[in-house]
């Protein structure tokens, strides 16, 4: 059988070289998506605004969706958003944070209900009050917050700190991007964006670090190399991991964007943006050639790696010694 | 790498199977799952976007815990003063504190002394830190009892214990299956409740303080006068349930109080064939009533439930026997719920619905088929891939990817965690990047070969080297998850678990079972060349 082969072996990209074109592009994305940040702001959805939501379905093509708006705006509650949703007469419902605290909020269900019946069915109803609304929103921010640091803490540790920094302006470049993109988008912006934005976190560095384990290997076995082309060598002979890697996350966001349902539909599409437009792209084109700016050369990582270790050890083994310690048994390959 | 002693491998294996083996119990039907010993009775629990249900968060008001404190601390104060024979004026509650002045000089010490008293130690005087929830200060003749910020927090976290029980009795009675009922935070409880079609009903029982009083109505003006004067001392207007309202003119005093009740029943006016609802007092109950009636014949006392009147009928004759009922138009749930609330008891603060999310059963079951096609769908596509990619390699990754999958099933069963839509997404998404560990392994392992290595020698090297990286970029995607798990409630909180636990799945899996499956094969093949 002749297997499939998306990168063919020992490919060469001068990968280095579109840093003057990536950085710049970059820099104009990310500006856009600050731009539409606080222009557009985020379309937040009812964990962070409060309010009311509910998702309602009319049997057998009952529906009348000017009516609905029509008996709804009668109730005067202010800000009321409604819209089809699908082809099966269902109707999405938000109404805003109405004045006077937490009951206040609860009535509107009452008050919707009662005029739209008991013929069709409720399939969903979130209230969030004020108060949990304010919280749900600090506890995001600082949750993102403290999976920035902690993520930066661990990588200060495993990596020497060019590595550390590198990583976190290609992260900061990320989340600045998804971000831009759910504005510009006006996708939700709620508890599972928060979830997003997360995941991508993870799994674009996940991404980083293969390559940065890579580059580090390499800084350490080729003494003599230029930077730009280890780095290049580096990014080359991981290209095919990255490749086939990126395939198979996005068919598994596609099988959600597609069949995910719609609870979890805008956390799909987020996700599709993050991992597979920005992710993938940050650590071959933004990760790997900041190192150069930062000053990654031979004897950062030799210093690094002489006052961890012992003296006189093979640097190209001590990479592989960082893990296998306790699972590999060296010298004994299979006969 | 590639050695395994007989042992390992047996381990290897038997951990797998037994771990995915852990998930059966949750496939079982229920009649199955009821035979299966205790040990094996760990089922995932489905999320209530899955099944459908209530999510309710209740608030206890701060705000009334320390009003209903302060009324206590004016009352006790005016009982401890009357008690002492010590004169004061303008006893009354001023900016969170009890404030009164001494008439006489002298006295001051005195009633410093006595109003001492009533400061209360913290945490039960048992174990107290000898801490008061009180504070006490003179200046001048006026004295301050201010509560203390740790007198407010203790009484609100018991206000939040007692509310948790009267809920929990309030909800056994609806008959709902595994309703959860947990605290959250210092003033908050969070009420799931599965399979609700409706939730208006379980809110309106969760709602209602139910302060259930007997007390009599003053006649002397009509509640219209009373309205457009004052009331007289000692009497409020209450208005009654109906729609539009009636008011009343009813006394403050209380003749009985639900406390005092053992038992409420619904049923039928045997003339009236209306619903009501049948009462039963405790033994003090039922001589205050009978006392209270006595005295009263000919005049209407008040039913009231919540500062609202249900009814007000006139007493005929004396009630002796500790026992009534009330009518008030009900219908035959309003009578249901009205005993269910009686039985289980007034709550200790009036609860406020801070948050509240329902999924309809209709929506949960939509929701799991879109997980499962989802699931389907990516599983098959990724594996597709995989061995169109790497052949036999892709078999086994496929392979370890199924068992990684059955593991994570296993150990949210073993753990009781609950699998949420977002929780499905999270074991897609494991299944598109736990491949991820294979193909580092395989590529590396083509890398090794064609830098001339020979084929045992390559993949042994490709292991070697591709496992150190697989473990540090699997680290910062399980912090990313490890925070989300903390941060996040519900749904999410589900993405968050299997998510972790296929972050840890994948690398156990990477690290035993696919190097296991590669090292029989090479065992078996002795290949000489990469097959990748």
């Amino acid at each position: 059988m002749r297997l499939l082969r998306i990168v063919p072996d020992d490919t060469n990209f001068d990968f280095m070289r579109f840093r003057r074109i990536s950085f710049p592009i970059s820099a104009l994305l990310s500006i856009v998506a600050l731009v539409a940040f606080l222009t557009l702001g985020l379309n937040f959805g009812i964990d962070f605004k409060g309010g009311t939501l509910l998702e309602v379905r009319y049997p057998n093509n009952t529906l009348d969706i000017g009516d609905v708006r029509t008996k709804l705006e009668g109730l005067q509650l202010g800000e009321v958003q409604i819209q089809e949703i699908g082809s099966d007469g269902e109707v999405l419902i938000r109404v805003a944070q109405q004045p006077g605290g937490e009951q206040a909020q609860q009535a509107v269900v009452g008050k919707v209900r009662a005029t739209l019946g008991d013929q069709v069915e409720y399939r969903r109803v979130e209230v969030v009050g004020p108060r949990v609304s304010q919280e749900l929103l600090s506890y995001g921010i600082i949750g993102l917050m403290l999976a920035v640091v902690a993520i930066l803490i661990y990588l200060w540790f495993r990596f020497e700190w060019q590595f550390a920094l590198g990583a976190s302006i290609a992260n900061f470049h990320d989340i600045v991007l998804t971000i831009g993109f759910m504005s510009i988008f006006r996708i939700d912006f709620d508890l599972t964006s928060v979830a997003a934005l997360l995941t991508i976190l993870g799994y674009s560095l996940n991404d980083t670090i293969v390559i940065y384990d890579r580059i580090r290997e390499m800084l350490r076995r080729y003494k003599k190399m230029p930077i730009d082309e280890l780095l290049n060598h580096s990014v080359n002979s991981t290209l095919s991991r990255s490749v086939i890697t990126h395939v198979t996350v996005t068919l598994a966001l596609l099988a959600l964007v597609l069949f995910g349902g719609r609870a979890i539909h805008s956390f799909s599409v987020t996700m599709m943006f993050g991992v597979v437009l920005v992710g993938t792209y940050t650590s071959i084109f933004i990760a790997s050639p900041l190192l150069i700016y930062l000053g990654v050369n031979t004897r950062t990582v030799e210093e690094a790696s002489k006052a961890a270790r012992e003296p006189g050890k093979g640097a190209a083994k001590d990479a592989a010694k960082d893990v296998a310690k306790d699972v590999a048994k060296p010298g004994r390959a299979a006969t | 790498m590639l050695y395994f002693s007989r042992w390992k491998a047996l381990a290897i294996v038997a951990a797998c199977a037994i771990i995915s083996l852990m998930a059966v119990p949750s496939l079982l039907p229920p009649a199955a799952f009821n035979d299966l010993p205790g040990f094996l009775q760990r089922k995932i629990v489905l999320g209530l976007d899955l099944q459908g249900g209530s999510y309710i968060v209740l608030q206890v008001d701060q705000a009334e815990v320390r009003k209903a404190r302060l009324e206590q601390l004016r009352d006790d104060a005016r009982r401890v003063l009357r008690d002492a024979r010590v004169g004061y004026s303008g006893l009354n509650i001023q900016n969170n504190a009890v404030q009164v002045v001494i008439r006489e000089g002298q006295d001051a010490a005195l009633a410093l002394t006595k109003l001492r008293e009533l400061a209360q130690p913290l945490g039960g005087v048992l174990q107290g830190s000898g801490q008061l929830d009180t504070s006490v200060s003179a200046s001048g003749n006026t004295i301050t009892l201010a509560l203390t910020d740790a007198g407010i927090q203790s009484r609100t976290i018991q206000a939040v214990s007692q509310s948790i029980e009267i809920i929990r009795k309030r909800i056994d009675q609806l008959g709902t299956t595994e309703p959860s009922i947990q605290r959250q935070g210092a003033d908050r409880i969070q009420v799931q409740v599965p399979g609700l079609q409706d939730p208006s009903r379980l809110k309106a029982l969760l709602g209602q303080t139910a302060k259930l009083t007997f007390r009599l109505v003053d006649t002397s003006m009509s509640p219209q006068q009373a309205e457009q004067s004052r009331p007289p001392a000692g009497t409020e207007i209450l208005q009654s349930q109906d729609n539009p309202p009636t008011p009343y003119l009813i006394e403050q005093r209380i003749l009985v109080a639900g406390e005092d009740l053992v038992d409420a029943q619904p049923g039928f006016d045997s003339n009236t064939r209306e619903p009501i609802v049948t009462f039963r007092f405790n033994t003090n109950g039922a001589r205050r009533f009978a006392e209270a009636t006595q005295a009263n014949v000919g005049r209407p006392f008040a039913i009231v439930l919540d500062n609202r009147v249900i009814s007000a009928p006139v007493i005929r004759e004396p009630i002796l026997g500790g026992s009534g009922q009330i009518s008030g138009n009900f219908t035959v749930q309003q009578a249901n719920d009205l005993a269910i609330l009686l039985r289980a008891g007034a709550l200790p603060v009036p609860l406020q619905v801070v948050e509240e999310r329902t999924v309809g059963p209709g929506l949960g079951a939509d929701s799991i088929q879109a997980g499962m096609t989802a699931s389907w769908v990516g599983a098959a596509l990724v594996a597709a891939f995989m061995i169109a990619t790497y052949g036999l390699f892709g078999v086994i990754a496929v392979f370890a990817v199924a068992v990684n999958v059955g593991m994570i099933l296993g150990a949210l069963a073993m753990l009781g965690a609950t699998l949420t839509l977002p929780g499905i997404a999270g074991i897609v998404l494991t299944v598109g990047i736990a491949v991820d560990s294979n193909v580092l392994i395989y590529e590396r392992i083509r890398e090794e070969a064609r830098a001339g290595r020979s084929a045992i020698s390559a993949i042994d090297a490709g292991f070697t080297r591709a496992l150190a990286t697989i473990l540090d970029s699997n680290i910062t995607t399980f912090i990313a998850a490890a925070v989300l798990f903390y941060i996040g409630s519900g749904p999410v909180r589900g993405f968050a678990i299997t998510f972790g636990i296929g972050i840890i799945t994948t690398v156990f899996t990477a690290f035993t079972l696919t190097r296991l499956m590669v090292a029989l094969w090479v065992r078996w093949q002795r290949p000489q060349r990469v097959p990748i």
